[in-house]
């Protein structure tokens, strides 16, 4: 009998030329693991939203063969201080060597990291292998990905880029497991971006494991705009020390099925971490957005505002779970969803949730869903402005909370302009009505 | 400029101006005086063409055009503005932005040349010294966080720049303290002139003290039911509505 696994997947676990010990046992116990815990189902609390039926039906394909043409350009042009780019999982381009003379900054493909003790001491220990099992998946089939080491007291000034490329026809269904690790030292300082775009049907699982030194400060931010053929399920796995400082902002506006997992975990005294989220979506997009902030450590704050915009036949999903262990005294939290429902036939299901284990907690938690406020349309209308301008202004309006606070310039005029370019092109269905 | 003739119009299915009829001559300000229910407000809505306002019967023309076929936009465009009773505040779009975005169309649709960046700002300095407003408001979004009072100067100072041929204020005096009402008057004053007609909607003779009209129209139950000079609101004031109101019921 074959496995889950080989049923899908032509090699499983894949092995690296010369990777070492530690690394051969994990991806055979996290194999082991998804050939156990299986694809997960809707009858699952977690994935109740979200069927993977249509991805776990297909034989999907590892492909590192480079394509000929050299279309795809990094959004960010030269701008970053390190890119690493990566195609259908392999690496591509390797514009790290600059910055690697400082002595301070490490930026490399993770499979040459291998070897290297940040590795060594945090590769795989946050991301849960033992119970998720599509980061159990990525966790034995893995091939390359972005590593980042910043050393103690090191600040890097401006950002460093990870750009994934997917590329797949619907004869030729392509997946790409990919893993990060970004460790930020001690008191140290990085912006990390990552991205993805794509053309055609592919499927990119990733996984990225983050980890905050003691008042290390850490901007994480994830463009997920790949194809609309794509399927993208990713998590963000944040693992927070004492006093440390971690802003995540994930922006969904790509793949036709997406879930999009970001979890951190606050383990030191006086952590704070501010996840951010938007999601942007038309046609028959899906995305799932699931989020668990766990407090362990006292005196930690955390601020979640995720935003949702949904137009057409879109399904969009907000589960968030914020949970204050019983040591996590003085925690103070904060959870909102909104959500801007564009057309009537588009579909949101949020789900805020607190779960506190002692009582000496500020937490707070809620979640909205509205329509474009019509008086607001009315008065721009009044003033001379087209009623699809002026649409577009109230929509880019609910949006701009995320993108304005974006601290990097040209990070957030890429995310406004991606935004624009999303922006529904038709006419509101009401027009005067004064007759 | 603005004939409207026989016009019966209302909300929800309920008909609330009933036979309204009213010229507004190029040059000239108007105050529309009217108990609270009398339809002050309906008038302004329906004239701006503000959803959900519905004309049943009756006609409007403006500049020899029929108002009521032009969508709420090309209203604006053709230099109609409607000073808002309750201005509404619009969290992320930025004030500046907004008003060349609003202005840019007018001028486009008057087949004039569009404001630059530059240009823009040196005319809203200018005009927003006239109203008093802190140039910090410009950069703030669209009324939020401002008082009644900055709302209400902040329609003035839109009126300002964009120049409109005519103004309907729909209460704007209401809840002012006095300084402010003279911000506001001066505003309108500073508009008000040959070119530019005024309409002034309001429960109050207060405002018309320092906004002197040339006409005084007294709105009851849907209808004009007495028009004079500026007297007229000063009797109004001193007697209330209710003479009207019997004078009237007399009449029927």
């Amino acid at each position: 009998m074959t496995s889950v696994l080989e049923e899908r997947f032509t090699a499983a676990p894949i092995h690296i030329d010369g990777e070492p010990e530690r690394v051969r046992r994990i991806r055979e116990q996290a194999a082991e693991r998804f050939n156990i815990l299986g694809w997960p189902t809707t009858r699952s609390e977690d994935w109740k939203y979200t069927s993977l039926a249509s991805l776990a039906n297909i034989d999907w394909k590892t492909d590192e063969r480079l394509p000929d043409d050299k279309t795809f350009a990094s959004p960010f042009g030269d701008k970053p201080v390190a890119e690493l780019m990566f195609l259908n999982g392999a690496l591509y381009a390797n514009r790290a060597t600059l910055a690697n003379e400082h002595p301070g900054i490490r930026v490399m493909p993770i499979r040459e990291a291998m070897e290297s003790e940040s590795f060594t001491q945090h590769f795989a220990r946050y991301a849960d292998y033992e119970k998720h099992a599509l980061t159990a998946l990525n966790t034995a089939m893995w091939r390359d990905g972005g590593f980042i080491e910043i050393a103690p007291g090191t600040v890097v000034e401006g950002f460093i880029h990870i750009f994934y490329l997917g590329s797949g026809a619907p004869d030729h269904r392509v997946v790409s497991h990919n893993r990060n690790l970004i460790v930020a030292g001690r008191g140290s300082q990085i912006t990390v971006v990552e991205s993805f775009f794509g053309k055609g049907t592919y499927f990119t699982n990733t996984v990225t494991e983050i980890v905050a030194g003691d008042g290390a400060v850490v901007d994480h931010y994830k463009f997920e705009n790949e194809s609309l053929d794509a399927f993208h399920i990713g998590t963000v796995q944040i693992h927070q020390e004492r006093s440390s400082n971690v802003t995540s902002r994930t922006i969904a506006t790509g793949g036709g099925l997406v879930r999009n997992e970001i979890n951190a975990a606050l383990t030191g005294e006086g952590a704070s971490l501010s996840m951010e989220g938007l999601f942007v979506l038309s046609g028959k997009q899906h995305v799932d957005n699931h989020t668990v902030i766990d407090h362990v450590a006292p005196h930690c704050d955390s601020v979640e505002l995720f935003k949702g915009i949904l137009d057409e036949n879109a399904r969009g999903i907000f589960d968030g779970r914020i949970i204050v262990e019983p040591d996590a005294v003085k925690t103070n939290s904060r959870q909102t969803n909104k959500n801007l429902l564009l057309s009537e036939s588009a579909v949101i299901d949020s789900k805020p949730s607190l779960e506190i284990h002692n009582d000496d907690v500020k937490c707070n938690h809620g979640s909205t869903i509205g329509q474009l406020d019509e008086e607001a349309l009315f008065y721009l209308r009044a003033r001379g402005i087209g009623a699809e301008e002026a649409r577009n202004l109230l929509v880019y309006a609910f949006a701009s909370e995320i993108v304005e606070r974006m601290k990097v310039d040209v990070v957030r005029e890429n995310a406004g302009r991606a935004l624009f370019s999303r922006m529904p092109r038709r006419l509101p269905e009401r027009r005067s009505e004064s007759r | 400029m603005l004939e409207i003739n026989n016009l019966h119009a209302g909300i929800d299915g309920k008909e609330i101006l009933k036979g309204l009829t009213l010229h507004v001559g190029t040059g000239e300000v108007h105050a529309i005086m009217g108990p609270n229910g009398s339809g002050k407000s309906t008038l302004a809505n329906v004239l701006a063409g503000r959803p959900k306002y519905v004309a049943t019967s009756g006609t409007v023309t403006y500049q020899g055009k029929d108002l009521l076929a032009l969508p709420a936009e090309e209203r604006a465009r053709e230099g109609v503005f409607l000073a808002m009773q309750y201005p509404v505040e619009i969290p992320g779009v930025n004030n500046i932005y907004f008003l060349k975005a609003a202005l840019n169309s007018v001028r486009k649709h008057q087949g004039q040349e569009e404001l630059d960046a530059m240009e823009f700002l040196q005319l809203a300095r200018e005009k927003m010294k006239l109203v008093e407003l802190d140039e910090a408001f410009m950069n703030r979004s669209v009324n939020e966080g401002f008082s009644g009072g900055e709302k209400k100067r902040n329609e003035i100072f839109q009126m300002a720049v964009l120049d409109p041929k005519l103004a309907i204020l729909d209460e704007t005096d209401s809840g002012l303290d006095i300084d402010a009402l003279r911000i506001v008057a001066e505003g309108v004053n500073a508009l008000a002139s040959e070119k530019h007609s005024v309409l002034v909607i309001t429960h109050y003779q207060r405002l018309l003290k320092y906004l002197v009209p040339d006409f005084v129209h007294v709105l009851a139950d849907g209808r004009i039911v007495k028009s004079g000079g500026k007297e007229l609101a000063e009797e109004l004031e001193q007697k209330g509505y209710e003479w009207i109101e019997e004078e009237v019921a007399a009449a029927r």
